[in-house]
């Protein structure tokens, strides 16, 4: 697992990334109450915003963290977005994206690097 | 930044795992462990123990305090009965809102009202009211703490602690004797719910929140689900939704404007009177309506609002609201838009989002009449 200082995770499978957010960040948002999610075959480029998530609190965006395609989202999130609160590492991804290079990963913090960075 | 004032309970809020963030110059919880979501969905279900010592408490006496009130205020303050507490707003010249406020009649002998003030407005408010009603003795409080205790089980937990309250109707004042010093309580509050304002001498002030808390039905509630309460509630939080530049009609407030200050000997002699008058007799421009978005999607304040093409309005408070399942608005649109079940478009992220004008409070109230 590799992080964001967006405070996203990023989980290789295949030639594909799953991404959801850290429990952190799920704490700091607050309840979500609101996702939106974009379209499947979509192509995004590292940085774009591609999610919005509101909370009790506030709208944030989630950016694309590679350059790559969305091959599936997460349609749980849009009926049940508090799920993003109870297992934000696990069924509450948001999005799978397919890259060319999963070298674009090496970049990223590990988890040690990750809880340092938040502690 | 300038340094932030603490209340009273700021040790109790951090023992309680409070995330504390800067609110009108005070540091203030905005949620303990349960979360927002959750401490809503309890001040509706059981009570909920709020902090609001960083609103102004005024005491004010000397002679005829009704007469001298309604000079300031365009609430009828001579018709309230010793005992009985009123919603008000002080008005400006061009009939805007300086502030919204309670004012309680504590003991018309001595010419005494209590006034609760918000936070922000505690800087010019005092200072308004030396100037305005110079013969009497006005003192901002710092000696005292304010609790609120709301929901359906207020009553049963406080009861426990000061019996008397269990006699008192919505928007009662009274005073009792306790082992927390002298409260000074009335039956009101911003949450659309049953519940209690306590005024406690800050040195009781954190045992009388610990005796609350120390109950099985009661939560500490931060200021993020007051906001979703208040809204659902219908209510107005002052800043967002009325300011120096809504009048009371356009604010949808004239159910605050008694008949007594309308018309006959006591109608109008308060700020702004000849603008309120005209607009209570003939409307206003545009006018504060309840907005109910289509779909998950908060419409947050500053939302920007459309009949077609055309630019009705704008939104000035807007949430997910944890009891209706839904996200609710309120703001402010032209008055031929203003009709209960209008459609129109809120502009959210660059998307145009239909919204639909809806009767507020968005849910009952649930006063103790």
């Amino acid at each position: 697992m590799k992080y964001t200082e967006d405070h996203e995770w990023l989980r290789a499978e295949g030639d594909l990334v799953i991404v959801g957010i850290t429990e952190h960040a799920a704490e700091q948002l607050g309840d979500v109450v609101f996702v939106e999610l974009p379209e499947a075959e979509t192509k995004v480029a590292k940085g774009d915003d591609i999610v919005v998530i509101e909370s009790v609190k506030a709208a944030s965006d989630i950016v694309a963290p590679l350059d790559g395609e969305i091959v599936e989202v997460n349609e749980d999130l849009v009926d049940n977005p508090g799920l993003v609160n109870e297992d934000p590492t696990g069924n509450a991804w948001f999005f799978k994206i397919k890259v060319e290079d999963l070298g674009q990963l090496d970049g990223y913090m590990s988890e040690d690097e990750y809880q340092d960075m938040i502690s | 930044m300038p340094e932030l004032n603490r209340t009273p309970l700021y040790d109790l809020h951090a023992s309680l795992g409070a995330k504390m963030v800067p609110f009108a110059g005070y540091e203030m919880p905005v949620q303990y462990a349960l979360g927002v979501m959750k401490e809503h969905l309890w001040t509706r279900q059981h009570a909920g123990l709020f902090d609001v010592s960083h609103m102004g408490q005024i005491w004010i006496a000397g002679p005829d305090t009704a007469n001298a009130l309604e000079r300031v205020l365009p609430q009828s303050v001579a018709g309230l009965k010793p005992g009985r507490q009123r919603y008000g707003f002080l008005t400006n010249d061009a009939g805007g809102i300086i502030d919204d406020l309670m004012f309680a009649n504590v003991d018309p002998e001595a010419g005494r009202f209590h006034v609760i003030v918000n936070a922000a407005g505690k800087k010019h408010v005092l200072p308004y009211l030396l100037e305005a009603i110079p013969d009497h003795r006005i003192e901002m409080s710092d000696h005292l703490a304010l609790l609120a205790l709301q929901g359906p089980e207020a009553e049963v937990t406080l009861a426990r602690l000061v019996p008397g309250v269990a006699d008192m109707a919505f928007m009662d004042f009274g005073t009792f004797e306790s082992d927390y010093g002298p409260l000074d309580v009335t039956r009101s509050g911003y949450t659309g719910e049953d519940g209690f304002e306590i005024s406690v001498e800050r040195q009781h002030a954190v045992a009388l929140a610990e005796a609350l808390l120390a109950m099985d039905e009661v939560q500490p509630i931060g200021l993020g689900a007051r906001d979703s309460l208040r809204l659902e509630a219908g209510l107005c939080l002052y800043g967002n939704d009325i300011d120096t530049t809504t009048t009371p009609v356009e604010a949808a407030l004239e159910w605050a404007i008694q008949k007594a200050r309308r018309e006959g000997d006591r109608a109008g002699g308060f700020p702004g009177a000849d603008i309120i008058l005209d607009q209570l007799a003939n409307g206003a421009p545009r006018r504060r309506v309840g907005l109910l978005p289509e779909g998950r999607a908060p419409m947050r304040d500053g939302t920007e609002l459309f009949a077609g093409d055309t630019k009705v309005g704008h939104v000035t408070s807007g949430a997910y609201g944890p009891s209706l399942e839904r996200p609710v608005s309120m703001g402010y649109v032209a008055t031929e838009y203003a009709e209960t079940g209008t459609k129109l478009e809120g502009e959210v992220r660059g998307k145009r989002m239909p919204v639909t004008v809806a009767d507020m409070p968005f849910r009952p109230s649930n006063y103790k009449r």
